[in-house]
């Protein structure tokens, strides 16, 4: 009998978080009936011509997103809250941050399924059309994914012990994601515009995607630092 | 029965297994214990017992590690750094620290995993440890609390650990069952395990106490061989008072 490894335990407990979100759906149906309805709501409440549809869509299509994430992020901790689960993880000699990585890989997982869902409906209700490249919307929606859930995961592990941790948690997520927000709006409007190629050529999107790596690579590294004291804080 | 009656003593003839100095525990500007000091020695089976607020689960929390003393060491197994000897620690909660959309064995696999176990048979004896039928594909969200109890104590006890911290195991469970599951801490302790049992209950381990810890307002009040006669029934204790 050994620790088991940082992998290992990810593994197993990123397969027990896909396993129990399966069975319950209580992410993935709280996210999906929040989207789709910002995405009705939106609809009506706009009637955007085809090329303010491109303009607007990257805002809109990301705040639906970061939104719906919020709902799920809540409901990831919840479960361990259930039955005081998380005391039995901290009392184990299994490594801190292999909860925190499987819970972020679990909680990408959600939201790129929701991502996947969600496009089509976009794209029917705002008669959308990229007039740049695909594969930069693709490498963006899984930067701006990442740069959402583990600033998100960690937050929400933050504030598990709050009285009104649902509250609490887009109060500190929001502010700090002002970044990573901006830079998926803009990287992903430019792309459905086509802006980047009038005004610079294929250069201007790389700013921001770029931008959202490194926001990626920033939190991701601090996230893991602090997730330790996070875990074990009273 | 022996009494030695003194706060904090104990047999000091091996190193112990859980050692406290001075253990103190505030909550905001609620002192749940104040200054515990106490050896205890390994391969014993102790009971801890006090009034509701005397601060027995907060012992038990600190003695995992769940909670940090606001004053005072602690170390265990031998260890001041409690993380370096979890893996031989068992801990079974007040709530049963298990998932209740998983039946009972998925939940022990993943447990043992935290643990370094990958065999599935530990888990199936485990549970066969505790009377129950490895084999149920039934959720413990829909395990009866006796059950979910056994499940609970079936992962504490699944790693085979050298010390076992048992936070109210009997509460909601049938006295038959609780008489089973206070044996096999009997079995444990006759392996050289040491074993905390935080109770209401101390006539069920009554059979297989060593030793019994009282807690009052954050203090440990006395420390007995087995349980004291006025322990066992407290109930008739006060009325014929």
């Amino acid at each position: 009998m050994s620790s088991p490894s940082l992998a290992a335990m990810t593994r197993a407990t990123l397969a027990k978080d896909l396993r129990l979100e399966w069975r319950s759906k209580d992410a993935i149906n709280s996210m999906l009936f929040f989207a789709l309805l910002v995405v009705v709501i939106f609809a009506f409440a706009f009637d955007p011509t085809a090329e303010e549809s491109r303009r607007i869509a990257g805002g809109l299509i990301w705040t639906a997103l970061l939104f719906a994430t919020v709902v799920a992020l809540n409901q990831t901790w919840a479960r361990e809250l259930r039955n005081n689960v998380l005391d039995a993880y901290r009392v184990s000699p299994a490594p801190p941050n292999a909860m925190f990585l499987a819970k972020a890989f679990a909680n990408f997982i959600f939201v790129a399924v929701l991502q996947m869902l969600m496009t089509p409906l976009f794209i029917i209700f705002y008669n959308l059309r990229s007039i740049g490249p695909v594969w930069q919307l693709v490498l963006i929606g899984l930067l701006a994914n990442w740069a959402l859930v583990v600033n998100g995961t960690f937050f929400a592990a933050m504030s598990l012990r709050t009285r009104n941790r649902e509250i609490m948690l887009p109060l500190i997520l929001f502010p700090i994601s002002i970044p990573a927000l901006m830079a998926m709006v803009e990287a992903t409007t430019q792309v459905l515009t086509g802006t980047a190629q009038v005004i610079s050529g294929d250069s201007s999107p790389r700013f921001w995607i770029q931008l959202l790596g490194v926001y990626d690579v920033v939190f991701t590294v601090v996230c893991l630092a602090l997730f330790e004291t996070v875990l074990n804080a009273e | 029965m022996s009494s030695n009656n003194t706060p904090g003593s104990a047999n000091t003839g091996s190193k112990p297994a859980v050692s406290l100095s001075d253990i103190t525990k505030h909550f905001g500007r609620f002192a749940a214990l104040r200054g515990i000091t106490a050896n205890f020695v390994p391969g014993k089976l102790y009971v801890i017992l006090g009034e509701n607020g005397a601060g027995k689960s907060t012992l038990l929390r600190i003695i995992t590690g769940l909670l940090a003393p606001t004053r005072g060491k602690l170390a265990v197994l031998g260890s001041e750094d409690l993380r370096s000897v979890a893996m031989r620690v068992g801990y079974m909660g007040h709530a049963p620290l298990l998932y209740d959309e998983m039946d009972g064995l998925e939940n022990l696999r993943y447990f043992a995993g935290l643990y370094g176990i990958d065999n599935d048979e530990l888990c199936s004896a485990s549970l066969a440890r505790v009377g129950l039928d490895p084999a149920l594909k039934r959720r413990v969200g829909q395990y009866s609390q006796g059950m979910r109890q056994r499940t609970s104590l079936a992962r504490a006890i699944l790693h085979d650990p050298e010390l076992l911290l048992l936070d109210e195991p009997f509460s909601n469970v049938d006295v038959s069952s609780a008489r089973e599951m206070s044996r096999l801490l009997g079995v444990m302790r006759d392996q050289g395990k040491t074993i905390f049992v935080v109770t209401h209950q101390a006539p069920v381990m009554e059979p297989v106490c060593d030793e019994s810890v009282l807690i009052t307002a954050g203090r440990i009040a006395a420390r007995e061989q087995g349980i004291p006669p006025y322990l066992l029934n407290p109930y008739t204790q006060e009325v014929s008072k």
